[in-house]
């Protein structure tokens, strides 16, 4: 079977994971390179016992090799700036796991087939990955006025790349409910627990509604997007039935949709309770899929 | 005994406890009284910082803007301050605070997270702003841990940084241990925030003072989050009798104490069942309000939700798992 080259940028925490569920199932990607910029970092060390090229100059590196068509960048915000530029002229697909959100957003349960003419897509952040799917789910019924998110994780699987750009990361997942997740006013807080053992990350959205809704067909959708979500992410789920409260917000007394939701990780570098690191990575993996099926049918066309 | 920089924060966490409801009025009167008693910093914004009007923190009943916007312009000769929780507060609002003119930063994490601070410490100080790092929640981290915390804020730019006795847990000794290790390992100023939830507030301010503190915090009448704060006019006169001499002026804060702050009061300040509950658990003093609350509707008690937030280690910003704690709770209350 033919397969898309592709290479991770960044050998920190969400590099490594990711590398290890590209491993993991036969795709159409075939990881050509792991790139990082610290040749002592784990994630390198680790690339190379499993026999996958590697090198330590960063960026640089990738744009050595050839016939490297997809790069999934796993830096920093900051870096992936910087990064952007050049791939897009190297013509290579970025597939952006940094809060640097240059490309549109993508959450493979909303729109995953959306963008795939794109040179850069933007996974948004664990959070927005996590939480915007049940903001859109919810607007699908009832249209939301204002959806807040609280993203719980726990401090030992937040790398050094969301604690430099936490301001990037907040904004840009509130951006993401706002954007693809419908409503028309988001905040978003994230939230670094400490208490051993880790905690699993869980999320809780405030989705307050314009108007009465039907409390059922709510649940319902709710429900749907979570199965949709389950199928890259086994671990995602709600923590307890979602519920409409009526509570005092600026705009008067509202109906609010509560979710509680958790995600457990798969445990492929991580632990299990880190499922920020698990649902930013299988996602970003899913969307490479579609990404090189995609390549290769427009290849196939061509030819 | 040195002269410690007193700040007032009867108009940040004293937020917390009315709810939120501080008018722009209320707050010009309020820091115009601080400043003609010579009070050296008031901190003005909603209770749980810049941005912290959400369902998760609580609304704020007027625009957090026209509340800083009155400070400024009633605070003399005094330093205006807010708080600012990194992810609760966002760059544009840290921005927008400095526009208005606020003089100092006061950015606060949880005690294990200070390098989420670095991008926050350096845009306050690209802004001019004077600095300080609050380390929340200080009674759950030995005084090693927090020093190192503490270290990262220096390097990030801070000009001083507080132990933070969130959950008013800590007795004197704790007091004393951490802040004469952050003496020990910085070069720059060490504060101490105290609550009342063990009936310590202002005996462990002393402590803190004892052991080489710079700054401390007080709130008129202990207006605060949970159990209150040391009251300020409490602690001037305590200082007084002391013999450290702060400049403060005492009749000015007794009076606004008693006749600004005393009536705007929802609920006693008293260490009852709950905030002692909380104190002793070692839970965040904010989540008074939401735990009652959530007791109330889930009919369960209050003092089993305290307890299980204790065991779980539930740290500030985290109200929503006073919800799931609740819903827990009242489910394994229907088995039953």
């Amino acid at each position: 079977m033919e397969k898309i080259k592709v290479a991770i940028l960044g050998s920190g925490n969400i590099g490594t994971d990711l590398m290890y569920k590209l491993l993991k199932t036969q795709t159409s990607m075939e990881l050509a390179l792991m790139a990082g910029i610290d040749p002592d970092s784990e994630g390198l060390k680790r690339a190379k016992d499993l026999q996958i090229p590697i090198t330590a100059e960063g960026i640089d590196g990738i744009l050595k090799e050839k016939d490297i068509r997809i790069v999934f960048d796993a830096t920093s915000a900051k870096a992936h700036i910087a990064h952007a530029p050049r791939l897009k002229e190297a013509n290579i697909i970025a597939i952006d796991l940094t809060p640097a959100a240059i490309g549109p957003y993508v959450v493979p349960a909303i729109n995953l087939v959306e963008h795939l003419e794109e040179m850069n897509v933007n996974m948004i952040s664990c959070s927005g990955q996590a939480t915007t799917p049940l903001v859109y789910a919810v607007n699908c019924v009832a249209a939301v006025k204002y959806s807040e998110i609280i993203a719980t994780i726990s401090s030992v699987s937040v790398g050094p790349g969301t604690r430099q750009n936490l301001d990037e990361f907040t904004i840009t997942t509130a951006n993401a409910c706002q954007n693809i997740g419908g409503a028309k006013n988001a905040r978003a807080i994230p939230v670094i627990n400490s208490a051993e053992p880790p905690i699993m990350m869980n999320n809780t959205v405030y989705a307050v509604l314009e108007e009465t809704a039907d409390e059922e067909a709510v649940i319902q959708s709710i429900e749907q997007i979570v199965k949709e979500v389950q199928k890259y992410v086994p671990g995602y789920r709600l923590k307890r039935k979602p519920y409409i409260d009526i509570r005092h917000t600026p705009w008067g007394d509202l109906p609010t949709v509560i979710i509680l939701n958790e995600v457990e990780g798969a445990g492929d570098f991580f632990p299990t309770y880190a499922g920020n690191l698990d649902i930013m990575t299988a996602a970003a993996k899913r969307v490479g899929e579609q990404f090189a099926a995609h390549l290769l049918q427009k290849k196939g066309v061509s030819v | 005994m040195k002269k410690p920089i007193v700040t007032d924060t009867t108009l940040r966490d004293g937020s917390h406890a009315v709810s939120h409801s501080f008018s722009p009025s209320f707050v010009g009167e309020v820091v115009s009284k601080l400043a003609s008693a010579s009070v050296p910093v008031i901190e003005v914004s909603h209770g749980s910082g810049l941005g912290g009007s959400t369902i998760q923190q609580g609304f704020s009943k007027f625009d957090e803007w026209k509340l800083i916007e009155s400070a400024v312009a009633n605070k003399k000769q005094s330093k205006i301050a807010s708080l600012f929780v990194p992810g609760i507060g966002t760059i544009p609002e840290l921005n927008t605070a400095a526009d208005i003119g606020i003089d100092v930063l006061r950015i606060a994490v949880h005690c294990t997270e200070a390098d989420v601070t670095q991008q926050y410490f350096e845009q306050a100080k690209k802004r001019g702003l004077e600095t300080v790092g609050f380390l929340m929640m200080s009674h759950t981290q030995p005084a090693s841990v927090l020093a190192e915390q503490a270290k990262l804020m220096e390097n990030y730019g801070a000009d001083c940084v507080y132990v933070v006795d969130s959950a008013g847990a800590l007795v004197p000794d704790g007091v004393r241990d951490r802040v004469a290790k952050l003496k020990e390992s910085l070069s720059i100023n060490v504060g101490f925030h105290a609550h009342n939830n063990l009936g310590l507030a202002i005996g462990n301010t002393v402590a803190a003072l004892e052991a080489g503190a710079d700054q401390i915090d007080g709130t008129l009448r202990g207006l605060g989050a949970g159990a209150g704060n040391a009251p300020t006019e409490v602690l001037v006169a305590v200082l007084n009798k002391m013999e450290i001499v702060t400049g403060i002026d005492l009749t000015i804060l007794m009076d606004a104490a008693e006749e600004i702050i005393a009536p705007v009061f929802q609920y006693p300040l008293v260490i009852d069942r709950d905030n002692l509950a909380a104190g002793y658990a070692g839970v965040y003093n904010s989540f008074l309000l939401h735990v009652r609350e959530a007791a109330v509707k889930f009919d369960i008690s209050p003092v089993a939700i305290m307890e299980e937030l204790g065991r779980r280690h539930a740290v500030a910003g985290q109200e929503d798992w006073i919800l799931d704690v609740a819903l827990e709770l009242a489910q394994k209350q229907l088995v039953k």
